[in-house]
């Protein structure tokens, strides 16, 4: 699958543009606030209808303007699609896949699937658990719709829950079968969701090990590790016990909710311990792994992102991925850089086909 | 929104707080009504007022209704036995147009919903109880929306009337007539797949 086409009006710092791509490599030049990010995400919105930098939308409309719109053709298993993504301020966005819009969003998601690796994005390892189950949800959620929509209900349901909890606690009352009626769909919910994040990880660490071998310098023991209250035996009745403490907290206090990835090198954990070089080997496994993990389960190759990675990364690792552009790894890739002249010098032997856009304050230029 | 008139201004924000009717159509219809001759707009609010003073909700199954106890509750020809439970009046027309039920109907009001403040006690549940405690019911039948807002309260109340000798019933959730089956939801089409029942010629 790749994209061929691809028109923006009022997206970001772009007024109009009008780019057509190599189904090989693309490469956006351009100086720091140029908007080489900008046509990543803009990509990126168009895959999973949402921006990989900000959770508000309208952040993505040009300055001074009331509405953006993206428009781009897709190219899958020979066949055309044009998708087309169109925001005004202040209301809802419309998504339509060849004119149609979709009634429901969600079902877009994982149709055009892309993978954006951006070096200094390590939130995932610095940050708390949330972080990593956004991660991997997001990951899960594009190879399974299922598990997207037990997630929503599960999400909703949660909602729910804690607010009667918080009533419980205002009023010093607590109505059990109440309760009860949350706990009997909440429960089913936990042991489903769990056992998907169980299989799905299984799927995916494989292809993690596989990457991070081949990208790290030297030999090192890297793990993932599922961690997770409800795949105990005696969830359930832990679930119920915990009604005292859930009523004083007046939040519930065990579930999926509160799951964890562990990421260790060498048994010590990633978060405290690593090095810069051994924290960026793991970013970039985990990226490559979803790439992996897409294309086994999606049967399509997905686009692959990669923002800025020469600024962030080093020549032994850039080396790698090169490596692996250069072997075919990939299907379509999109490559920003700051610095013509070094992206030249790792480009220059590359025997496919590239097209080289540079960009300057929101104009487009092809090279 | 700039108003000539501060008149026109109080009338458009009440019309506007109608539910799907904004500034701009609210102004057609006060527009609309200054141009009708004065009586229309006299009949329209007498209609309102009486409606708002005069409405009764029926004591047995809560339905709207003019009498103290309602056309439905108060027909020889229903089946006593029966309680159909929905969340508001327009469930009980949506059913009514069906023919198909003649049974009695018991109004929640709403669904259990925490996040909107709608606890059990907003709504008319302990009525309900007390209809299958002192009455010859039969079967109670759930005809609540499949939301999970519906899902719980539907399950609230069947944990409440275990202690009942009742049978307790929900509508079947599935494909709707005359609709293809490529296009119906895929949470749709697989419950219908694992609910499926026995072919009657």
């Amino acid at each position: 699958m790749y994209i061929e086409k691809l028109n923006l009006i009022n997206f970001k710092n772009y007024e109009e543009a009008d780019l057509q791509f190599s189904p090989n490599i693309n490469i956006f030049l351009g100086d720091n606030g140029a908007g080489k990010t900008n046509l990543l995400d803009a990509i990126h919105c168009l895959s999973l209808t949402k921006s990989a930098f900000h959770s508000n939308e309208s952040y993505n409309i040009k300055k001074h303007e009331r509405f953006f719109s993206l428009l781009a053709t897709f190219r899958k298993e020979n066949k055309a699609l044009t998708l087309q993504y169109d925001l005004q301020s202040g209301q809802k966005k419309v998504f339509r896949c060849n004119n149609v819009p979709y009634e429901r969003i969600t079902d877009h998601i994982g149709k055009f699937p892309v993978v954006l690796i951006a070096p200094y994005d390590t939130d995932v390892f610095r940050e708390g658990s949330e972080e990593r189950r956004k991660f991997f949800d997001a990951i899960f959620s594009q190879i399974d719709s299922h598990y997207l929509l037990q997630l929503i209900s599960y999400n909703q349901l949660l909602k729910q829950r804690n607010a009667l909890l918080k009533q419980f606690a205002e009023s010093g009352r607590c109505d059990d079968i109440l309760l009860e009626s949350y706990n009997e769909r909440l429960l089913p919910l936990n042991a489903s969701i769990a056992g998907l994040r169980q299989k799905y990880l299984d799927q995916y660490i494989p292809y993690f090990m596989e990457h991070y071998q081949a990208i790290a310098e030297k030999r090192e023991a890297p793990s993932l590790q599922y961690q997770s209250t409800v795949l105990s035996n005696h969830f359930e009745d832990q679930f119920r016990k915990n009604k005292s403490k859930d009523l004083v907290l007046q939040r519930t206090t065990l579930g999926v909710h509160r799951d964890d990835v562990e990421f260790k090198i060498d048994e010590v954990a990633l978060k405290t311990f690593a090095s810069q070089g051994q924290q960026k080997s793991f970013l970039i496994a985990l990226k490559l792994a979803q790439f992996d993990l897409f294309r086994s389960a999606l049967q399509t190759t997905p686009i692959l992102l990669m923002d800025d990675i020469f600024d962030k990364l080093d020549d032994f690792r850039i080396g790698k991925l090169i490596q692996m552009v250069q072997e075919g790894r990939f299907g379509q890739v999109f490559i920003t850089d700051a610095r013509p002249e070094r992206t030249e010098y790792f480009f220059q032997q590359l025997q496919r086909e590239m097209r080289i856009f540079t960009i300057e304050n929101g104009n487009v230029q092809e090279k | 929104m700039q108003f000539s008139s501060r008149l026109i201004e109080e009338a458009v924000g009440e019309v506007s707080k109608l539910p799907g009717i904004g500034k701009k159509t609210a102004l057609r219809l006060v527009l609309h009504l200054l141009k009708e001759s004065p009586d229309k707009t006299l009949r329209l609010s007498d209609a309102l007022t009486n409606l708002r003073t005069n409405i009764r909700y029926c004591s047995c199954c809560h339905n709207i209704s003019d009498t103290e106890l309602c056309d439905i509750c108060s027909s020889p020809r229903r089946d006593k036995q029966v309680i159909c439970v929905v969340e508001d009046t327009r469930d009980v027309m949506a059913i009514e147009n069906t023919h198909q039920y003649h049974g009695l109907y018991h109004v929640l009001g709403g669904v259990i919903s925490p996040i909107e403040r709608i606890s059990p006690a907003d709504l008319t549940i302990d009525s309900l109880l007390e209809r299958i405690r002192n009455e010859q019911i039969s079967e109670v039948i759930l005809a609540l929306s499949p939301t999970m807002e519906g899902d719980t309260t539907a399950f609230y109340l069947t944990r409440k009337m275990k202690e009942f000798p009742i049978k307790i019933t929900t509508i079947a959730r599935g494909i709707p007539m005359g609709g293809e089956l490529e296009y119906t939801d895929e949470l749709t089409l697989g419950r219908s797949i694992q609910a499926r029942i026995q072919y009657e010629s």
